[in-house]
């Protein structure tokens, strides 16, 4: 199976462990990421002050996508839901549809409808399932605990995303990591939205959003928190610091992404998955998957 | 006090034309979208109930203007509560590009907006990010993907529109 990579902005500049570990779990998988170097942005920033712009943008990518017959994979969660999104407005609304052909017309690209856009970890649920990610396991994790977040954009809207999981009761990362030997825990703040979207716009807003999952898992103690999202990224372990100086307090709570957690369950060492990248370390899993 | 005479009740009806903005009359004021977003938990101020509300009763230039409307952090959870299917992250997307159109969009957009026109990406992919790329055996990032200087002019709508 192969998939066209959309790697967005802050991925290929600021999140290059995230992007390490998720081609090295392809590569484990056997799924062929394809690059396409031009793919920019999905559109998402400009949304708010101009959605039919932003309509625009991702439509750009689901039509180079279109012209490689192949399904689009983002890494991060704010690109695939912004391009999911585009995709099922296109297909609804043909009003919409007519004026962002009209503007794609002249950079020589058209709309295709039926382009699948996936999530990485969405797509690897999906197109391997969960006996044939267990048979790709080769290093058991068992005694480590992370905490999955979901984050917004990986599971809502849910008219979207279309019954993948449940966004209200989710379980798809939790399987993910229960497949590694490594347990996946539940929590309050589960749910919560990182505040990465309100960073531009309020620092210390998004500040006390993050803050209140970070507090409840520095206190209960676990291996890491494990992301799927770099936005999740930058509030929770970017942000940290920051966070705790603002709370007058001391926080340290390891965050990996979900992709990482795998590749060391795959065999890949630490090293490989970029695990030196991450700022707040989870130094004893790194050390028990250091032979 | 709310005067309605003071009032535009056309805008509702400018919101409901805006895609997105469809579902705000089928409202019927059961605050769940409220009750289920944090923002609104931690800044009391920001409530999506009354940002319904003020839009349904037309105070156009009071929602417009408002602050409030920006710190939407899209997380969709009112709209996966919501009884109406009232989309009200959707609704407030609508909203705010009516504000933008406005003139009221917050600075930060508009240098989004020409940092895209110009480089693709919000964020600069120079010789030295593709020579980190490259030690770690990533492949080669574009610098300014085609197009998007096509797709956004220089600025695109950011900028207020004259009132026709």
């Amino acid at each position: 199976m192969r998939g066209l990579l959309f790697l967005g902005c802050t991925v290929p500049v600021r999140n290059l462990n995230y992007e390490l570990s998720a081609r090295k779990v392809a590569a484990a998988l056997g799924l062929e990421l394809v690059d396409d170097t031009a793919l920019g942005c999905c559109g998402f920033p400009l949304k708010s002050a101009d959605q039919a712009a932003a309509l625009v943008i991702a439509a750009r990518a689901l039509a180079r996508a279109a012209r490689q017959e192949l399904p689009l994979v983002a890494l991060c969660s704010a690109c695939a839901g912004t391009l999911a999104e585009a995709a099922h407005i296109l297909d609804h609304h043909p009003e919409q549809r007519r004026a962002v052909e009209e503007r794609l017309q002249p950079l020589g690209l058209s709309y295709r409808p039926g382009v699948e856009v996936r999530h990485f970890l969405r797509f690897i649920l999906e197109q391997v399932g969960t006996e044939g990610l267990a048979a790709a396991m080769k290093r058991s994790l068992e005694g480590f605990r992370f905490a999955p977040h979901y984050g917004c954009h990986f599971l809502k809207p849910s008219e979207v995303t279309g019954g993948f999981d449940d966004p209200e009761d989710p379980g798809s990362l939790a399987r993910l990591i229960r497949l590694t030997g490594a347990q996946a825990v539940d929590y309050a703040t589960l749910k919560d939205c990182c505040g990465g979207g309100v960073l531009g716009a309020d620092e210390e807003l998004a500040a006390r959003m993050a803050a209140r999952k970070l507090l409840e898992l520095n206190q209960m103690g676990v291996t890491a928190l494990a992301v799927a999202c770099p936005f999740c990224n930058v509030m929770y372990e970017g942000q940290q610091k920051t966070i705790a100086k603002r709370l007058e307090t001391k926080l340290k709570v390891p965050v990996v992404y979900v992709t990482q957690i795998l590749g060391l369950a795959m065999g890949y060492s630490p090293e490989e998955l970029g695990l030196k990248l991450n700022r707040v370390k989870p130094k004893d899993l790194i050390k028990a998957c250091k032979e | 006090m709310i005067r309605l005479n003071q009032c535009d009740p056309a805008f509702k009806y400018e919101v409901a034309a805006t895609p997105g903005g469809e579902g705000i009359t089928t409202c019927f004021a059961c605050a769940a979208c409220s009750a289920r977003c944090l923002v609104g938990e931690l800044k009391p101020e920001y409530d999506p109930r009354r940002i319904i509300r003020l839009t349904l009763l037309g105070r156009r230039e009071e929602v417009l203007s408002s602050p409030l409307i920006w710190l939407c952090s899209t997380c969709y959870s009112c709209a996966e509560v919501c009884p109406q299917q009232v989309r009200f992250t959707d609704v407030l997307t609508a909203i705010k590009n009516l504000a933008a159109r406005a003139g009221y969009a917050p600075p930060s957009t508009r240098a989004t907006a020409r940092l895209l026109a110009r480089q693709g990406r919000l964020l600069e992919v120079g010789e030295f990010e593709n020579q980190k790329r490259s030690d770690l055996g990533l492949p080669q990032v574009e610098g300014a993907p085609e197009d998007f200087q096509r797709i956004l002019g220089i600025t695109p709508q950011a900028e207020p529109e004259e009132e026709a």
